[in-house]
């Protein structure tokens, strides 16, 4: 094992998939001189450097060319930029993307990668920070992963660029830099199957992305108090693995979700209507939700750390379930 | 230009079977035979007709929410579109679709859209596959005179133009878009003005003149295939039918319409071809009754299939697994 970086897991699984697939190219805005905002294509900077481009501001083409791309035979992974920056070229994501193979009765294969940072930094204020993964669950036609280690980022990724269905992947802003341990053999990722990043006994939490590392720092200070929390990385949300969830809730009986994203109407909302649909005999205390509250990402610090969760949220709800 | 008979021939055969094709789809719709909306071509026929006679199969074309004559043209099977119209399994997209859905990948065609000027950059995105894959097939991206207005068309043409991609755009300016006249909604007269802003040439046609779209796309096309990158065509047209049928038309009247019928392509082209002694009133029968035998047995497979299984409803979503039951 190694320990590298998130944007470098990246990095590499473009590198030894670009290697694999001369198909496979990517463009977006500030990518191709610089490797991305965030640095993730530096390993294939110079390497692949006709395969790298940059792109003038249109987000409708950036998004829209990847379908075009795709169904005339390429492997198309295009950036955008910012999350927010999605809702600029939405339509040709929603519209035509999401929907092409099912309106068209499933013609063509939509092998292409939406991809880019989410999530709150360091005030960066509303239109700069927002988590929409809910959105791409709500509406059908894209998977979506979520990863919260190297080790995920790289599994999933590889993953996605041999799917032969459009993916879209967010990549949490303060999770770039974050080191972990990364195999040096080659691996893949299945989508659908979540991962337990702690196991537990009295609290199950389901969680993604920056809030998976919230959770486990809440789960120690809770181990502090006696309480046994098992924390369920989901990885991808389209699709995502009910059968854990069900598994997990039916030992602890007791469940949180929780995400950066908005509490009301949040993904959080249908992982719990699911497993008190189908698990309700197990559980022993109503199922609570950890999200952002209902306003706009603010600039300012402690209005930040106001209305976005932390570890301290997620504490919060696990005692109110354990009624401690 | 010098052409010989059977190549102009094949225009007029082209022609007379879209027309034929939406003719049926019209009597159709009013029997309320068909469900949804259709966008009759009835007027246009020219600009696919010749357009689409420089493309090989490989080529690619993106299509508009009229895009019944792009589709025949390019050489669709129109048994599989009149069954799309009717919502049965056989249709080109299994009934879930429709005329504003069809697409036929293997011909390619990426899609008529319903979304105005959805295509356009769907279309960049070929050009850009077909540059990386050092090919030298062309797109041919069909848009409507409304959707010049849309950022979609703005971002495309910079872009294509950019990156030199072997991108036609080919503008249908019919005058209309829905109950808007061009004229109130667009600043610049001629929409193929707007190529000077992305520095590609922009080039005027006569859309109810087969012989000049073929040429100009043509032109286009050429410089496309040897790298020569993107261009801005716009065909003058009129809609002669309302924007879909049952259209009530309250935005213009009937003697303009029956001032531009006297233009439409087919009948202007008969003429050429009966005044250069290419076509008999023999041929031009047997042209008429062949397309309205296709028509009609194409009438006769959608009847006679069936409608989807409403499970079927289910699937198509990806292609590696259902996508509904998690
Ligand atoms: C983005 C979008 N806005 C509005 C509509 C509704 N609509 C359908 S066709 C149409 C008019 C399109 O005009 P034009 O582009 O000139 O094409 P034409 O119908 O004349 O062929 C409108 C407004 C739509 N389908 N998509
Ligand atoms: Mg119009």
């Amino acid at each position: 094992m190694k320990e590298i970086t998130f944007s470098e897991a990246l990095g590499e699984a473009m590198l030894e998939e670009m290697q694999r697939d001369p198909t496979i190219f990517t463009y977006g805005e500030d990518i191709a001189k610089q490797g991305g905002i965030f640095g993730a294509y530096k390993p294939i900077l110079g390497k692949y450097q006709d395969r790298i481009l940059d792109t003038p501001i249109s987000e409708e083409v950036i998004f829209g060319s990847a379908l075009g791309a795709s169904l005339a035979g390429m492997r198309p992974v295009a950036e955008f930029h910012f999350a927010d920056f999605l809702f600029t070229g939405m339509t040709a994501v929603a519209n035509q993307i999401m929907k092409f193979k099912y309106m068209t009765g499933g013609q063509g294969k939509i092998h292409l990668i939406l991809r880019g940072p989410d999530g709150i930094s360091k005030s960066a204020a509303a239109q700069h920070s927002e988590s929409i993964e809910t959105l791409f669950m709500h509406i059908p036609g894209i998977k979506i992963i979520v990863p919260s280690t190297p080790y995920d980022m790289k599994g999933l990724f590889k993953t996605a660029l041999k799917a032969d269905d459009p993916v879209i992947c967010f990549e949490h802003k303060m999770l770039y830099a974050k080191k972990g341990p990364v195999p040096e053999e080659e691996y893949y990722i299945p989508f659908g199957k979540a991962d337990i990043k702690k196991e537990g006994k009295d609290v199950t939490v389901v969680t993604t992305s920056r809030m998976v590392h919230e959770s486990l720092k809440a789960s120690e200070q809770l181990a502090k108090e006696g309480i046994d929390v098992e924390v369920v990385d989901l990885r991808t949300l389209v699709p995502w693995d009910k059968e854990l969830v069900l598994e997990s809730v039916k030992k602890t009986h007791r469940l949180v979700i929780a995400h950066e994203t908005w509490r009301r109407g949040g993904w959080g909302a249908e992982i719990a209507a699911t497993v008190q649909e189908e698990a309700f005999d197990y559980l022993d205390g109503p199922i609570m939700r950890v999200g952002a509250k209902n306003v706009h990402i603010p600039f300012s610090p402690p209005l930040q750390d106001f209305v976005v969760p932390d570890y301290n949220s997620v504490i919060n709800e696990v005692r109110k379930v354990l009624n401690v | 230009m010098q052409y010989d008979k059977e190549f102009l021939i094949g225009f007029y055969r082209t022609m007379v079977r879209i027309r034929n094709f939406e003719l049926k789809a019209e009597e159709l719709f009013l029997q309320a035979k068909l469900p949804g909306f259709i966008h009759l071509y009835i007027g246009e026929e020219a600009i696919a007709t010749g357009a689409m006679a420089n493309l090989r199969k490989e080529d690619y074309i993106t299509s508009t929410h009229r895009g019944h004559g792009h589709m025949i043209a390019k050489g669709a099977d129109v048994n599989k579109m009149m069954a799309e119209l009717y919502g049965k399994e056989t249709g080109y997209c299994k009934g879930k679709g429709g005329s504003m859905h069809i697409a036929d990948v293997s011909i390619g065609v990426l899609g008529a859209n319903g979304e105005v000027a959805g295509g356009l950059p769907i279309a960049v995105g070929a050009g850009m596959a077909i540059k990386m894959q050092k090919k030298d097939s062309v797109v041919v991206s069909f848009f409507g005179d409304g959707a010049s207005n849309r950022g979609a068309f703005h971002e495309a043409l910079n872009w294509a133009s950019v990156y030199r991609l072997p991108v036609i755009f080919l503008n249908e300016n019919n005058q209309f878009a829905s109950t808007e006249r061009v004229s109130e909604t667009t600043s610049v007269q001629n929409i193929a003005d707007r190529a000077v802003g992305y520095n590609i040439p922009g080039v005027i046609v006569d859309g109810n003149d087969v012989i000049a779209v073929y040429e100009v796309v043509k032109e286009a096309v050429d410089r496309a295939r040897s790298g020569g990158g993107p261009t801005l065509i716009e065909a003058k047209t009129y809609r002669i039918k309302g924007h879909f049928v049952g259209d009530p038309v309250l935005y213009r009247n009937e003697s303009e319409v029956n001032e531009k019928w006297q233009f439409e392509p087919i009948s202007r082209f008969e003429s050429t071809l009966f005044e250069m002694g290419m076509i008999t009133d023999a041929e031009k029968e047997s042209i008429w009754r062949e397309a309205e035998q296709e028509i009609k047995n194409a009438v006769n497979f959608a009847e006679k299939s069936k409608y989807p299984e409403p499970e079927s409803a289910l699937q198509d979503l990806f292609e590696s697994d259902t996508g509904y039951d998690y």
